[in-house]
């Protein structure tokens, strides 16, 4: 504590032998600070990390006798199982109608919302708020809304479409799906575009009007550049989540009609803890992985040609 | 929207100046461009606040149900209004399942969850920050990498440790795995890179203690964002559904989420009872996002709690 003082003596023998030890000091002060996370970290994170691909070498029941099998959950889902190449259909479905539709309209919204209009701050908090709370919550108010019986077959029939139950086939339940996650998620990035949007300097709008760029030529020279590290990082986050779609077909639509809207997380959930089978799932969440950290290598080696940063 | 982002340069300027001060940079007759401005403001209001309505109808029917008798909720044709308005069902559902054991569940796991993040977050990324050590890079590149990997990856290897541990169905189950997630620290580390040295330096020489310097000059300086740190984690656990769905396994363990989705079923859906459950449910992240709306929005900007 008082040494700091010291070291500032001008005696300069001393200085090179009292250095190491404050460094020294200051290392073991910094280790003390770090291990309550290191020490969970290790076993809470990173440890499960390693742990999860071991797994899935192995025939591990949730009951009884494990025995490392090789490659076999790899072999089973990739050839012998019935459903596990239709849940990542269904994934990347989803993952392809809902990243666009969720750019799309929260940028859209952003757009709208951001620069004039009075009460701003009221109408990002009211279009964020589904995303803040419980998806389950969610997802049972929507489950009410799609019911054959329920106000959205009522609303349908005024424009004279009877029986209307999109739950009832495979492309109504993925499409009611994909409008409640839309619901449900767009509020995050369209908060992220409009910091973006708000941070945007006025003199580049000035000097691109002067040299008469309009409307849309400003939109695509100085708004898209500017925006586009917040873009990138949407994409990546938007991406990465919309991958490990859960809780919106799982109270929504169970999964069906049969295996309609199965996700590979939801797959991942009934073999290892419906089916007690933790070698398969664990070769499911790391199929799951290597797609998530492929696709996000991917763009990042992309964001080289359009993210422009200051 | 075309019509709205025409005048673009003006409208970036409004956000900053005052109408009247607006009008000088302009050369049209001030009232002609005043009145058009109007209009513009009316049309976008107008439709703004139709389009909100159409998007939080979900919302409105939520507690629209929640208010209706049980036999009305899907009455033909339907009305927002049913023929009394029910409170009673909220009390109803605190007591037709242990609903109030499940918001008390809740709020301990996230509260308890939410100071576990907060203060090993400040320190590591203290740690991080400010202070050397060897093996400082290797290690903070270790915590970036696994930001990266999803929550549903590691429930497997995590289920079979609580196992392990004799730890299924308890809170420390629900809490511990997710309170040592890179995320916070991480986050953290970016806002403390941003305190001026000069202010440590200055207590250094008075022979303040590293401790202390956190303590008393970075923690306050970070307020913000430790509090944004503090209400997403809050959220993510009041709102987490796989990991209590595959660790808890009786009632009165549930959390919230768990509890609204063994709700379904009981007794041929009770939808009057779960809108009315769904509505409480919603109430304590709601809240919070409401009172601090300000800060959330620069915090999810700044710190990329974005894009879900």
């Amino acid at each position: 504590m008082t040494s700091s003082t010291t070291a500032g003596a001008p005696t300069t023998s001393s200085a090179p032998r009292r250095a190491p030890s404050l460094k020294r000091r200051e290392a073991r002060t910094a280790y003390a600070f770090l291990a309550p996370s290191g020490v969970g970290f290790f076993a809470f994170t990173l440890g499960p990390i390693i742990a999860s691909v071991v797994i899935a070498f192995f025939a591990w029941p949730v009951f009884g006798e494990r025995s490392f099998v090789g490659f076999q959950n790899f072999v089973t889902i990739f050839t012998s199982d019935p459903i596990f190449w239709r849940t990542v259909g269904n994934t990347l479905l989803f993952v392809v109608l809902y990243v666009p539709l969720n750019f799309v309209l929260a940028l859209g919204l952003a757009l709208w919302i951001s620069p004039r209009i009075r009460g701003r701050g009221l109408y990002r908090l009211l279009f964020f708020l589904p995303a803040v709370t419980p998806i389950v919550a969610n997802a049972l108010v929507w489950r009410l809304l799609v019911q054959p019986n329920g106000v959205f077959a009522d609303i349908a029939s005024w424009f004279g479409v009877e029986q209307f139950n999109p739950l009832g086939n495979e492309a109504g339940a993925m499409a009611a799906v994909v409008a409640m996650s839309l619901w449900q998620g767009f509020g995050y990035n369209m908060l992220v575009f409009s910091a973006g949007l708000d941070s945007i300097p006025d003199h580049l709008y000035e000097a691109a009007s002067l040299d008469g760029a309009n409307a849309p030529r400003r939109f695509w020279h100085v708004t898209l550049p500017m925006l586009s590290p917040s873009l990138f990082f949407a994409a990546v986050m938007t991406l990465i989540t919309s991958f490990q779609v859960f809780a919106q077909p799982y109270v929504l639509t169970g999964g069906g009609p049969g295996v309609g809207t199965t996700t590979m997380v939801m797959y991942l959930y009934q073999r290892g803890f419906q089916l007690f089978d933790l070698g398969t799932a664990s070769a499911v969440a790391t199929v799951l992985f290597a797609i998530i950290a492929m696709i996000t290598a991917v763009q990042f080696l992309g964001q080289r040609k359009w993210v422009h940063y200051e | 929207m075309s019509s709205a982002t025409a005048h673009r340069p003006d409208t970036t300027r409004a956000i900053v100046q005052p109408a009247d001060l607006h009008d000088e940079y302009v050369s049209r007759p001030a009232s002609a461009r005043k009145r058009a401005r109007l209009a513009r403001e009316v049309t976008s209001q107008v439709l703004l606040t139709l389009v909100l309505l159409l998007f939080l109808m979900p919302f409105i029917w939520m507690v629209a149900t929640a208010l209706k008798p049980g036999n009305e909720v899907f009455a033909s044709p339907p009305s927002l209004f049913g023929s009394e308005i029910l409170w009673s069902n909220f009390a109803d559902a605190w007591t037709f399942v242990p609903f109030g054991r499940f918001m008390w569940n809740g709020l301990v796991v996230s509260v308890l969850g939410t100071v576990l993040v907060c203060v090993t977050s400040v320190f590591a990324a203290y740690s991080f920050a400010r202070m050397r050590f060897r093996g400082r890079s290797a290690l903070f590149a270790l915590y970036l990498v696994t930001l990266l990997v999803p929550q549903e990856v590691v429930v497997i290897p995590m289920f079979i440790f609580m196992q392990e541990l004799g730890w299924q169905n308890s809170y420390q189950a629900l809490i511990l795995p997710w309170a040592f997630t890179a995320f916070g620290t991480f986050l953290l580390r970016q806002f403390f890179l941003t305190v001026p040295r000069e202010l440590e330096e200055a207590a250094t020489v008075d022979g303040a203690s590293r401790l202390r310097i956190l303590l008393t000059i970075i923690v306050p300086i970070a307020k913000p964002a430790i509090g944004v740190l503090a209400v997403f984690t809050f959220i993510n656990y009041w709102n987490s559904f796989l990991w209590p769905l595959i660790i808890i396994s009786t009632q009165d363990m549930a959390t919230v989420p768990i509890g609204l989705n063994s709700f379904l079923g009981q007794q041929g859906n009770q939808w009057q009872l779960l809108m009315a459950a769904s509505t409480i449910s919603m109430l304590p992240t709601a809240l919070i996002v409401i009172f601090l709306q300000r800060h959330l929005v620069k915090g999810i900007a700044l710190s990329g709690l974005g894009g879900r």
